[in-house]
Formats: structure tokens, C-alpha cells, sequence
């Protein structure tokens, strides 16, 4: 035992006479990091920075000249969208159908992962797989059945519609990310409660919930994220009251051309959301993106 | 862990039985309806057998968007992954960096795709973008809406821009959880960076890089949005994969039959390499003991 314990001194004691030339060599590897990572995050910023300024220019310089930072700053872009409706609305109808499909993804997908996660029942292992294939089907495909579809029963163009439709992908997704959450809460706990008394919606809501509440949060996110980045499905469903403000972008197509300026800050305003909910969850992102499986 | 059988749990599966069975099993047994029929409008229809399926087969367009698709789903992987892996190893291990990092990396992910698109054509543009006019500027021939190379190119750095950091973050969480001893003992062996990699971060890794080759295939495979904003398909219909040309069928020419042939059987090889995937990776769960 004490032989182990001082393995890694003794490794050490050596080190020390040659301290600076290892010191050296440890440094180098930290600044090639560095410098790597440098290069990567610049990589992804450049065009998001292209677009911010883009936004905060006039068409005639974005035409006319190359610069590299606005000259002639200008939020004239900006304040076109936040006073039209036509064009604000697009953002208020996007968080709108974002956030049911949000909720709708949770309450149903929360009990069934703890099925999944807890018992053996008849074709479990199939239907697991069954609904993994839905967040493998190509929406193009289900585009003009949807439209159909949403038409007989009188719900085209209306944000439960979009949200429905979303669940196609983000059920599945939510499922398999909160039964990975779950098989790491140890099966004792359900025991231990229903010993006490619990009835299983109380020790679910109240015990069992709080315990995944990373896991709830990480699904979520991602039930956010692919509800929101998603443009082909929201836009065959809807036309004017539910529009999403993705495919509000097209609007800038005129007769002049198009409106450079205005396409970029709608662009730039889209990002937003996005950072807010990022910016949010960020001690989370690096586990959450694992899906619970580390 | 050892799970009692429980055939009540049904009924906790059931609100996302009925959920998905009226988003997905209705939608898709209107598609396989159409793929089995044909008419001449006025909704009148008549069965066509599988007409629809020897013509799509016997058709140069499916399998051309087919072989561009698996051209493009291929390399967009042989890039991503180990670029991915790289990243992750050079990200700083905890504190603010390492926030920062993940903050920013994030960030293209939530991009609305269509605005990817957005940004990468005004980006690429010679005449008012930053990669088009410097490329211009140092000689390089380069216009996206005219050149095969060019299109080709753009709709890869793009996606190689939007979707490295998936892999870079899920390789990340894989390397995170690896505690210290490993790398002490490693140490006290005195194996090499690579060795370090190759049998201790590697086989850590291999959850989740295979949770990021899964999803990263079947996005790749369905992409649209992002490279029809773009290059629209083109030039020609040298970027047409295969949902660009589907919803070029079903919704610009309203051909129902062949484009639902068409459906079902690019719902049936996305399915069957995504159950090959799965397999692989409920395998190595098991192997894990997780």
C-alpha cells in the first residue's frame, strides 16, 4: 500500500533536477492548443461576423464598397423589423410553435422513458427502435403527407400544427436522451418510496423529476434547438398566421432586387434566441450533448 | 442494470404511441398509397402496382441524387470526425476558457438552417462577401452558382462549419469523463501522446463518437435547407441530393407516385444503415457494462 502511495512521488523526484527543460516541453503542447483553437473558433465566427456586419450597414455601401467594418453605422436595418409586423410576427409565431412543441415532447416522452428505462414489457426493444426510426425519417418526406394531413382535420396553418409536426423527430430524441439520464438513477430510490407510501405520480413528480433535472433540461434543449433550426416542415405547414420567421426571410426577394441589409439583421436577430438559451446551459452543454450516456 | 418485467408500462409508452402513430404511421401510409397508385386527377385514383418503383428504379435521376448523396454524406464524415476529435482534444479541460469555448462552439448549431445558408451565400459572394472577394482578389476563379468545384466546395465547408462542433462537444463529454489515474498510470508507463490516445482517450471515446457518427449521417442525409439556399441544387444538378430532388418532385411538379416510390425507398436505406448503426452501438453499450 504505502509502496503505490509513493509511486508517483518518486516519478517525480527525478523530474526535478531537469525541471526547466520539462517545464518547456509541458508549455508547448498548451500553446499549440492554442493557437488551434484560435484558428477553429475564428473559422466559425468569421461569417456570423460578415453577417452582423452586413446588418449594420446601408445597402449602398454593402453594394457599392468593400469594407471590412461599417463606415456609415446605421440600425435603420433593425428598426425596419422590429416596427413591421409582417415581420416581427414571424419571431412571436417561431417562439410560439417552439415552445408547445417544448412541452408537448416533455409530458410524453418523460413517462415513457421511464418505461423504457425501468421495465422489460412486451416488444420493448422493438418500439425503442421503432421510434428512433422517426428522428431518422427525412422530413422532405413527410412534407406533402403533413400538408394533407393537417388540412383534413382543419389544423393547416396553425402553431399546434408545427408543433405536432416537431414531434416526429423530438419525441424520439427526448426518449432516448432521458432514459440515458434515468438508467444512471439507481432503482432503490423507486423502492424505497413506494415503501413509504408514494403513489407513483407523487414519487414521480416529486422525487424522481428533481433528480433528472439536468436530464429534463438537456431534452429540452434539443427539443428547442431542432424545433427552431428547422424550416422545411414549419414551412409547408403554415402560410400567414403561423409563419416562421425563416421563411419570412424570403419576403426580402423585391422588386429592386434584394434587401441586402435587412436579410442580414433578420439573420443576425434569428442567432439570438439561440445564444440566450446556449449562454444559459452552458455548465450543461458538454454532458447534455452526450446525451446522459457519460 | 436488471429490469423487472412489467407488461403495465404500456401504458405509460402509450401518450407517445398515440403521438407518433398519428405523426408518422398516417403520414406514411398516405405515402405508401400514393406510391401504389396513379391518376389522372380529380382525385380519382387507380392502382398501378409497382410501376411507380420499376420506373424510379429503371430512372438515371434517383441514382445519380443517390450517389451525390452518399459522395457528400461520406465526405462531409471523413472530415468532420477527426476534425471533431482534434478540436476536443485541444479545448481547455475546466474554468472560463472552457465556457467560452463551449458558448461559441454552440453557436452555429442553433443557426435556423435556412440562415445557415444565408450566411454562407452572402459569405461566398464575390461581388459583397468576405471568402468570395478575398479568394477574387487572390486569383482564384471562384463563383458557386457557375462552378461544379466551387458549389461543391462551399456546400462542404458550410456544413463541415455547422456541424464540426457537435462532434467536438460529444468527443469533448467522452474525454471529460476519463478519470485522472488513467493518465497517471499512463504517465508512469511513459506511453506516447499517441499511445495515450489510441488506448485510453479512443476507447473512452467510442460511445459517444459513435452517438456522433449516427446523428451526423442521418442529418447528412437528409439535408436540405442549407445547400438549396445556397447553390438551389446547382449548378446543373450537381448539388441535388436526394430531399432537394424529392421535394423538387413531390411539391414542385406534384408527381405523388413516383416521388412516394421515391419516399418509401429512401425511408428504407436511411433505415437500414441507421439499424446497422444502432446495432454497433447498443453493442458497445452492453460491452461498457453502462
Amino acid at each position: 500500500m504505502t509502496d503505490t502511495a509513493q509511486a508517483p512521488g518518486a516519478a517525480s523526484l527525478p523530474g526535478r533536477a531537469t525541471e526547466a527543460p520539462a517545464v518547456a516541453r509541458r508549455k508547448l503542447p498548451i500553446k499549440g492548443s492554442v493557437v488551434v483553437m484560435t484558428l477553429y473558433l475564428v473559422f466559425l465566427l468569421l461569417p456570423i461576423y460578415w453577417l452582423l456586419n452586413m446588418s449594420l450597414k446601408t445597402n449602398t455601401e454593402i453594394l457599392n464598397s468593400f469594407t471590412l467594418w461599417p463606415r456609415d453605422l446605421t440600425f435603420a436595418n433593425y428598426a425596419t423589423i422590429l416596427t413591421d409586423p409582417a415581420w416581427y410576427s414571424g419571431y412571436i409565431n417561431s417562439l410560439i410553435y417552439v415552445s408547445i412543441n417544448v412541452v408537448i415532447t416533455l409530458v410524453v416522452a418523460l413517462p415513457a422513458a421511464y418505461a423504457f428505462s425501468r421495465y422489460h414489457f412486451m416488444g420493448d426493444k422493438h418500439l425503442f427502435f421503432w421510434l428512433l426510426t422517426n428522428r431518422m425519417a427525412p422530413p422532405a418526406v413527410f412534407a406533402l403527407p403533413f400538408f394533407q394531413l393537417y388540412s383534413s382535420v382543419n389544423l393547416f396553418d396553425t402553431h399546434i400544427a408545427v408543433a405536432l409536426a416537431h414531434c416526429l423527430f423530438n419525441v424520439p430524441l427526448a426518449v432516448w436522451i432521458l432514459e440515458g439520464f434515468m438508467r444512471g438513477v439507481p432503482k432503490e430510490i423507486d423502492e424505497t418510496a413506494y415503501i413509504d407510501g408514494y403513489s407513483f405520480p407523487r414519487f414521480f413528480v416529486k422525487i424522481f423529476m428533481p433528480l433528472i433535472a439536468s436530464g429534463i433540461g438537456v431534452a429540452a434543449f434539443f427539443a428547442f434547438m431542432f424545433s427552431w433550426v428547422e424550416l422545411l416542415l414549419s414551412r409547408t405547414l403554415t402560410s400567414v398566421d403561423a409563419k416562421p420567421i425563416a421563411a419570412t426571410m424570403t419576403r426580402t426577394v423585391g422588386a429592386a432586387g434584394i434587401d441586402w441589409g435587412v436579410l442580414a439583421a433578420a439573420g443576425v436577430l434569428t442567432i439570438v434566441p439561440g445564444a440566450l438559451v446556449i449562454y444559459f446551459v452552458r455548465n450543461y452543454i458538454a454532458k447534455g450533448f452526450a446525451l446522459g450516456r457519460v | 442494470m436488471n429490469k423487472t418485467v412489467n407488461q403495465k408500462a404500456w401504458f405509460l409508452v402509450l401518450p407517445v404511441l398515440v403521438l407518433v402513430a398519428f405523426s408518422a404511421v398516417i403520414p406514411l401510409m398516405t405515402v405508401v398509397n400514393y406510391s401504389v397508385q396513379d391518376t389522372f386527377g380529380n382525385n380519382v385514383f387507380f392502382w398501378a402496382g409497382l410501376e411507380w418503383f420499376e420506373e424510379m428504379l429503371s430512372s438515371d435521376r434517383m441514382w445519380d441524387a443517390l450517389g451525390r448523396q452518399i459522395a457528400f454524406s461520406a465526405i462531409i464524415l471523413a472530415i468532420e470526425i477527426p476534425l471533431g476529435i482534434f478540436v476536443a482534444l485541444n479545448m481547455p479541460k475546466s474554468g472560463f476558457w472552457a465556457s467560452f469555448c463551449l458558448v461559441l462552439m454552440s453557436l452555429p448549431l442553433l443557426i435556423p438552417w435556412n440562415v445557415v445558408g444565408t450566411i454562407w451565400q452572402i459569405f461566398g459572394r464575390v461581388d459583397i462577401g468576405l471568402l468570395g472577394y478575398t479568394l477574387d482578389a487572390i486569383g482564384i476563379n471562384y463563383n458557386y452558382t457557375q462552378d461544379f468545384y466551387a458549389a461543391w466546395a462551399t456546400v462542404i465547408v458550410m456544413d463541415v462549419w455547422h456541424w464540426t462542433s457537435l462532434v467536438a462537444l460529444l468527443a469533448y463529454a467522452g474525454l471529460q469523463s476519463i478519470p485522472d489515474a488513467y493518465y497517471q498510470a499512463a504517465k508512469i508507463d511513459q506511453a506516447s501522446r499517441w499511445k495515450v490516445f489510441r488506448y485510453i482517450e479512443l476507447p473512452k471515446m467510442m460511445g459517444v463518437l459513435m452517438i456522433a457518427i449516427l446523428l451526423r449521417f442521418m442529418d447528412s442525409f437528409m439535408i436540405y435547407t442549407e445547400p438549396f439556399v445556397v447553390t438551389g441544387g446547382g449548378p446543373g444538378n450537381s448539388t441535388t441530393f436526394l430531399s432537394i430532388d424529392l421535394v423538387k418532385m413531390a411539391l414542385g411538379q406534384f408527381d405523388l407516385g413516383p416521388a412516394a416510390a421515391f419516399s418509401i425507398m429512401y425511408y428504407l436505406v436511411i433505415l437500414l444503415i441507421s439499424w446497422v448503426f444502432y446495432t454497433v452501438m447498443t453493442n458497445l453499450d452492453k460491452r461498457d457494462g453502462v
